[in-house]
């Protein structure tokens, strides 16, 4: 900012005029405190000058006090946010640091590097668009290197700095850097990242962070503040198909019907047609509403009000999208976790997941396999605990709409809510709609899955919860099974029962019985038997609960 | 549209997006509104996510008694405008023991008529989720803030109960007598915010601009003498100068600076060319290092 000050005395129009047209970078830093980490983002703020009279000021009391660099200003002290974490020298969490010059704000997500901390990486790395890899000059790749890479690969950026730092403890010496440089590239090469930007530094000193440096005369790439005003990020999301999660319906009057949302890809015009992904319908855009007056046309990242031509059924949790091509739309994505709970994953307990669209409940039905973040290596497991990392399959109760995480992060991404703590416990990236879809039917508000059980002599058919809106009396017609049924019961199924509702099944005949009778003994279920003109009813239900859905007596099942 | 969105532009959307996913996920929302330029860049971002209806909220101003006179008036006018309901909490009791920013201190006032009064008037009203103006920039322990913050039925703030918060997808699932601090405007700088209310043309407390108005010199700081409960001090006199705020509180607590920017690009000039950080005009964080972090965790804002 410095370069400007003349700008801001002589001119204030014209520079807030110039300043109005600069973009936003987000990025993070990977490394530990003893990379340099906090020294080198402390450095961006005080060379970009957003550090303050009063601040430098403390900075300077604090550096003679608590400071490691022997009473000279320690620029990480900048950084140091809560109380206990500066008494234990180290952060914990994640802190979200701004700073801006006369090309572009920046967002700087901090995150320590410590082992135990991947859940804060992710979290930083989520919603960054480039990302700096520390590395110590005279350490070379260590085993965190690896590890920050593979994340931050996994969460979908693809612009990498390696900022080879305490290049000054090295002599700057080149043949050194190269070394580290190819060592990196060939050990990335597997992670897919778009382009990689090494620059020698010192952050203590100031080399190649601003300016280029006179100790490394042989460097001719940028420096690091360059890179980071010049790294093209803004994607080329808005070439791609249309995607809008419906946040909120605005209806302010019977005249009045706004979908609003911020859109997660594409560009849309007044009159251009639109697909609701859950129902197929499709209507065009009437108007792009906006309080500074109606837009011709909106583009991903922009939040908006759209009107439609026709009265078409659309609530929050549909996605509005390109007719051509929709989103993908599923009960079964298969998705990398990253678990961040002290409790480890509970395969088959229900968890709410959470989507760019809705919140459904849904469970892991099978931990594919982990993922070792330290080399890499796939091992087989039953579960995941704290900052593990694996490729789980998700059975939601209601299909959703969705892409690809490596083809749209806002409509590819999932954390998992803990039910009964309301704890944010896993964090999810959608690889794919599972390969086998179960076919499934729908019954009078409750979903029956069948699949094929070995041998093909019976039909296994799991029992999973029944679709919202259906308290009371559900009905599952069995008349058209011809082999004898199997149950399997998901605790979604059973939670429904517990609060008072009533499965009423119909069988072809008592050849199906025993296997009902099988359900309820096995699950302590009571039920009661029913002949009626069209066969055998029977009706399911959990003894001492009452009711909490319609009168009992005849409500239309026959019995 | 073949240009990058600006970081106005996408700063504008992230503050929309989070008001819009509160009103749709919890029951009671309402907008805690300080009367400050936070506040109203807040507020008119909200008017925008919801436009052509009105935030489908209350705004609620917890009233010190000790604030601006003309506070007052730009917040009544504001509510009317925007078509709001303004609820106006005062914490009565505080008020009848005598409670005053000069017989008592900063701290223990700040405490009494600001933390207690948020407290009784989110119990009172029972909300679940109250948007506040809050910047991660404005001090370093809101730097970890997180945009959707969790407090426990007793509204504390404990770091260990935060939830991680990933891409845009904010967990809003609470327990009855829970409650989540919102902060649209986390990713905001102060510059951000002046440039915002430059180029939207948002309507701001005329205090912010400068204009003679009578001051006493205290402790080093420049104190407005908005009424006439503020008693003066041997040796104190009553200055008229060319003055201005950089933040707006309870009048005895916040400083003025004398100043000249009479106009909205005056102030930011003002603002880049000045080497002092906001707050510094708030006495509150004179305390100590951490006190913004303890006054956070019994549950200010």
């Amino acid at each position: 900012m410095a370069h400007q000050s003349e700008l801001i005395e002589e001119d204030i129009l014209a520079y807030l005029k110039s300043h109005e047209e600069k973009t936003m970078l987000r990025f993070i830093t990977c490394g530990s405190v003893d990379d340099g980490k906090s020294t080198l983002i402390g450095r961006l703020l005080w060379d970009s000058k957003m550090v303050f009279d009063d601040q430098l000021a403390s900075l300077e009391a604090d550096s003679k006090k608590v400071g490691t660099q022997g009473g000279a200003i320690d620029y990480a002290l900048l950084l140091d946010g809560l109380q206990a974490e500066r008494e234990q020298g180290i952060t914990i969490d994640v802190a979200y640091r701004y700073f801006s010059t006369d090309k572009r704000k920046f967002i700087v997500a901090d995150t320590p590097g410590h082992e135990q901390y991947t859940r804060n990486m992710i979290t930083g790395a989520s919603t960054a668009q480039v990302a700096i890899i520390l590395v110590d000059a005279r350490k070379g790749l260590l085993t965190q290197t690896r590890r920050h890479s593979y994340l931050v690969s996994l969460v979908g950026i693809t612009h990498i700095v390696l900022a080879v730092n305490k290049m000054d403890l090295i002599d700057f010496n080149q043949q050194q850097f190269e070394a580290i440089k190819n060592d990196y590239e060939q050990f990335a090469a597997s992670l897919g990242f778009g382009e990689i930007t090494a620059i020698p530094l010192s952050a203590l000193g100031g080399d190649n962070m601003i300016e280029p440096s006179a100790n490394t005369p042989w460097y001719t790439g940028p420096t690091l503040m360059s890179y980071l005003e010049n790294v093209p990020v803004d994607g080329d999301s808005r070439a791609e198909p249309f995607r809008m999660p419906v946040q909120w319906v605005n209806r302010p009057h019977l005249d009045f019907r706004g979908f609003c949302g911020t859109i997660a890809a594409g560009t849309i015009r007044q009159g251009d047609e639109l697909r609701v992904a859950a129902s197929g319908q499709t209507s065009r855009v009437a108007r792009i509403v906006t309080m500074n007056g109606d837009l011709p046309e909106a583009t991903a990242g922009q939040a908006v009000t759209l009107t439609l031509e026709d009265e078409i059924d659309i609530s929050r949790g549909n996605m509005l999208s390109a007719p051509d091509a929709p989103p993908l739309h599923a009960r079964h994505p298969e998705a990398n976790l990253v678990w961040m709970h002290d409790q480890p994953l509970q395969p088959g307990q229900i968890y709410l997941v959470k989507t760019a669209t809705a919140v459904t409940p849904g469970r892991v039905t099978a931990v594919q396999y982990a993922v070792d973040v330290n080399t890499l290596e796939q091992k087989q497991v039953r579960t995941l605990g704290l900052n593990e990392i694996g490729v789980v399959r998700l059975e939601l109760d209601r299909p959703i709409s969705f892409d690809p995480y490596r083809q749209n992060r806002q409509t590819g991404s999932v954390i998992l809510i803990d039910r009964f703590s309301n704890a944010t416990v896993a964090a999810g990236m959608i690889i794919a709609a599972a390969p086998m879809e179960p076919q499934s039917v729908q019954s009078a508000g409750l979903r029956l899955e069948l699949s094929s059980a070995a041998g093909g002599l019976s039909r296994r058919i799991t029992l999973s919860e029944a679709a919202v809106g259906s308290a009371g009396v559900s009905v599952v017609d069995l008349t058209g099974e011809s082999a004898e049924p199997a149950f399997d019961v998901s605790s979604s199924f059973l939670d429904y029962l517990g609060k008072g509702n009533r499965i009423l099944l119909r069988l072809r005949g008592l050849e199906q019985l025993q296997a009902v009778a099988l359900l309820a003994y096995e699950q302590t279920l009571s039920f009661e038997f029913d002949r009626t003109a069209e066969g055998v009813s029977i009706l399911l239900f959990k003894r001492g609960i009452v009711s909490g859905g319609r009168a009992s007596g005849d409500d239309g099942t026959g019995i | 549209m073949n240009k990058n969105l600006t970081h106005l532009q996408q700063l504008e959307a992230e503050s929309i997006h989070i008001i819009r996913e509160v009103v749709a996920e919890f029951g009671n929302p309402v907008m805690l509104y300080s009367i400050g330029k936070d506040s109203a860049v807040m507020l008119h971002l909200a008017r925008k996510a919801f436009y052509p209806a009105p935030p489908p909220f209350p705004l609620m101003h917890v009233d010190t008694t000790w604030k601006f006179r003309e506070m007052i008036q730009f917040r009544d006018k504001m509510a009317a405008e925007c078509g709001l309901d303004l609820i106006v909490h005062v914490n009565d009791e505080g008020v009848r023991q005598g409670i005053s920013p000069f017989t008592h201190g900063s701290s223990l006032y700040t405490d009494i008529m600001k933390t207690e009064g948020l407290k009784q008037a989110l119990d009172r009203y029972k909300f679940d989720a109250a948007f506040g103006g809050a910047r991660r920039d404005e001090e370093k322990s809101r730097a970890k803030e997180r945009i959707f913050s969790f407090r426990s039925a007793n509204h504390r703030w404990d770091p260990k109960l935060q939830r991680p918060e990933l891409w845009n997808l904010y967990n809003t699932r609470i327990k009855p007598g829970e409650s989540i601090r919102v902060f649209p405007i986390s990713n905001w700088t102060e510059l951000d915010v002046w440039q915002y209310i430059h180029l939207e043309n948002i309507p701001i407390v005329p205090l912010y601009y400068a204009a003679v108005r009578p001051v006493v010199e205290r402790d080093g700081m420049l104190i407005m003498v908005d009424d006439e409960r503020l008693e003066l001090k041997p040796g104190e006199t009553v200055q008229f100068k060319s003055v201005r705020f950089r933040t707006l509180g309870c009048y005895p607590l916040t400083a003025a600076v004398e100043s000249e920017a009479a106009t909205l690009p005056e102030i930011i000039q003002e603002m880049l060319l000045t080497r002092t950080s906001e707050r510094q005009g708030r006495m509150i964080d004179h305390d100590s290092a951490g006190s913004m972090e303890k006054k956070k965790q019994e549950g200010y804002f």
